[in-house]
């Protein structure tokens, strides 16, 4: 029963590790990193061989009982958000050992384990304060991670996304004392089984802590009015590194479906009906924010970061529903959009890394230009949700979960209208990289025989590997979305079971 | 002592609010700094103000004890918050060195080119 909390400690004891013994030595700093991250999915495939059978686990450290200590909760929720990370992880790791990446920098494999940590830790806690801490552990670990090998731009950017978080943490802990202060525990089952019982007279904290943790998981979420961070951090984050935030946003979608489905969905009067009315429509302006973002972006980094804000306003338009088809959607789409947004910013850095700039400008044709054009619009076509890659199910899911004629009228046309605006954006991107850099004039060939001209660097097969692994996980994703999202159906089934819920976590004897 | 441990909360948010939105990183940490503290003392009166009582059940039975869990929390966000503006400060001489200037706000691409183009 301690497999629980592997996913916690195998990266918490392996990055000081790497990061005290083999600072110096960055091949193995390779090895240990990436075996570490290999150990890391194996546990989580194993976690999630555990969790398909619908039993929700519960790991109560130093063995107190729930609503006093601390408690790490399985179900098929976190074992699918582990899994999730722990592939991505792996896929991003390779990319950056392949490309060099880790070695730009200082401590690139100690950091990145921390952020393995804080994020696992964070998809599998039960406790919302736990739940700041491992946040506050994958946030630090993401500042040294996204100023790694430094630079002007990068090290502004950088500034302004801890200064961000910093904020968004401070307001955090304001809505936990509230929470506290309202309901007297943190314990996300007692939480559910406390909230119903206060009278809807006295609920109006309960209703502002709501509203508060909500602000803050949109921050992570990238929601507007919150979403501005996002673009300029993801565009100025080493590739790899905002490959890996791809899973970040997730974070705080995984939030709120947790804390605002269990803890603040039950039925009692002002609560449930609150984070519907303020999500909704903060996700349709957030793909509006995405689509426009996309379109008018004039470089390639800034494109993708803008084609993520728009996923997660899909995302969360089908999350904001809060029914039990609706988050089945929404969790298949959050599986695709995070592959789907990894994979963009691999192949852009290769494609940047031999155009030497991002812009959207036509630049005579680097090596490889045919390879790289099929891999772009690939990802493309999964990112804007075209078949037939499982962009197009994931949104078709999405579309066909919210007929409801409350959601229907805005949500179709801001998801279809939204997609039209990114197949256009990036339509127009691809075609000016790649093909309007074919008709160029070819440099002369005393320049391109220059020993530091990086664009005829031939492309290894391992600096390959990751961004093929990822479209095949697309095209998997597609092929088998029956199975999936049959899984993802007993999911969500399992998320609105909320005395299930409790009852596991806080033990039969109490009441739920 | 509710009206001073909630103005003394009001004030520092203000504070923290107002330096947060200054242009210079300078202000910002302190801003920050400042919002750390008010969200510290709020979070340690989420657990009821209790004057003089210590923090664990008396053996007597009698009620009266002030709530320990905030204390703990205060003392977890203390240390982070701590940490945290540590990292801050590290970034902000960071990019101070880089850019030659301790402007928080990014140039966007267009003012760039526009400034390049005027020049």
């Amino acid at each position: 029963m301690h497999w629980i909390i592997l996913p916690v400690v195998l990266p918490a004891m392996l990055a000081p590790l790497i990061g005290f013994v083999m600072r110096h030595d960055i091949v193995l700093a390779r090895t240990a990193s990436v075996a570490g991250t290999v150990a890391l999915l194996a546990i989580a495939m194993g976690l999630a061989g555990m969790a398909a059978g619908g039993e929700t686990f519960v790991y109560r450290l130093g063995d107190w009982p729930a609503p006093f200590g601390i408690v790490l909760v399985l179900d098929r929720l976190s074992a699918l958000m582990v899994l999730l990370t722990a592939t991505l992880a792996l896929i991003v790791l390779i990319h950056a050992i392949a490309t060099g990446w880790d070695a730009r920098g200082r401590h690139f494999h100690a950091l990145f384990q921390f952020q393995l940590m804080g994020i696992c830790g964070a998809f599998l806690t039960g406790d919302v304060f736990n739940l700041f801490v491992f946040f506050e552990v994958l946030l630090i670990a993401s500042y040294g991670l996204m100023i790694h090998s430094g630079g002007r731009e990068r090290m502004r950017a950088g500034l302004q996304y801890v200064v961000m978080n910093l904020a968004g943490s401070t307001l955090f802990l304001f809505a936990l004392g509230t929470v506290y202060a309202s309901t007297g525990t943190l314990n996300i089952a007692d939480l559910a089984a406390r909230i119903p019982q206060i009278p809807a007279d006295e609920a109006s904290l309960v209703r502002v802590a709501a509203i508060l943790l909500m602000i803050v998981f949109a921050v992570k979420a990238a929601l507007f009015p919150v979403q501005f961070w996002l673009p300029a951090t993801y565009a100025n984050a080493p590739a790899p590194v905002a490959a890996l935030f791809a899973i970040m946003t997730k974070v705080g979608a995984y939030a709120i479906v947790r804390v605002h489905t269990t803890a603040f969905g039950s039925d009692s009067p002002g609560i449930d009906d609150l984070t519907t009315t303020w999500l909704f429509p903060a996700a349709i302006v957030t793909i509006a924010v995405g689509a426009f973002g996309v379109l008018g972006a004039r470089r390639l980094m800034p494109l993708i970061a803008y084609s993520v804000v728009g996923s997660m306003g899909t995302l969360l338009v089908a999350v904001a529903a809060f029914s039990p088809t609706a988050t089945s959607a929404a969790l298949y789409y959050m599986v695709h959009s995070t592959f789907a947004a990894a994979v963009l910013f691999l192949i852009a850095d290769l494609v940047v890394t031999r155009r030497g700039s991002d812009a959207l400008q036509a630049a005579p044709a680097t090596g490889h230009n045919g390879l790289f054009a099929a891999l772009f619009f690939a990802a493309a076509i999964a990112m804007a949700g075209m078949p037939p890659l499982s962009g197009f199910l994931g949104k078709l899911l999405v579309l066909d979960a919210l007929r409801d004629p409350g959601f229907m009228g805005w949500a179709w046309t801001a998801i279809l209208a939204g997609s039209l605006l990114t197949i256009v954006g990036f339509a127009r991107a691809g075609s000016t990289l790649f093909w309007k850099s074919t008709a160029m004039p070819q440099p002369d060939p005393p320049a391109q025989a220059k020993a530091d001209d990086p664009s005829g660097v031939p492309v290894t097969p391992l600096q390959l590997a990751p961004t093929m692994a990822a479209l095949a996980a697309l095209a998997c994703l597609a092929v088998f979305a029956g199975p999936v999202s049959a899984y993802l159906s007993d999911t969500s089934t399992q998320i609105f079971d909320r005395d299930g819920y409790v009852a596991a976590v806080l033990g039969a004897d109490e009441e739920g | 002592m509710e009206l001073i441990v909630a103005s003394t909360v009001g004030v520092l948010t203000a504070g923290g609010v107002y330096l947060l939105l200054r242009l210079r990183t300078f202000a910002v940490i302190l801003g920050l700094a400042l919002l750390s503290y008010a969200v510290n003392v709020f979070l340690f009166a989420s657990g009821r103000l209790a004057i003089d009582q210590s923090p664990i059940l008396s053996r007597y039975g009698d009620a009266t004890y002030t709530d320990p869990l905030p204390q703990a929390l205060v003392l977890t966000a203390i240390v982070i918050s701590f940490g945290m503006t540590a990292v801050l400060v590290m970034i902000g001489l960071g990019a101070f060195l880089e850019a030659g200037h301790d402007r928080i706000d990014m140039d966007d691409d267009d003012t760039a080119q526009a400034k390049g183009e005027d020049a």
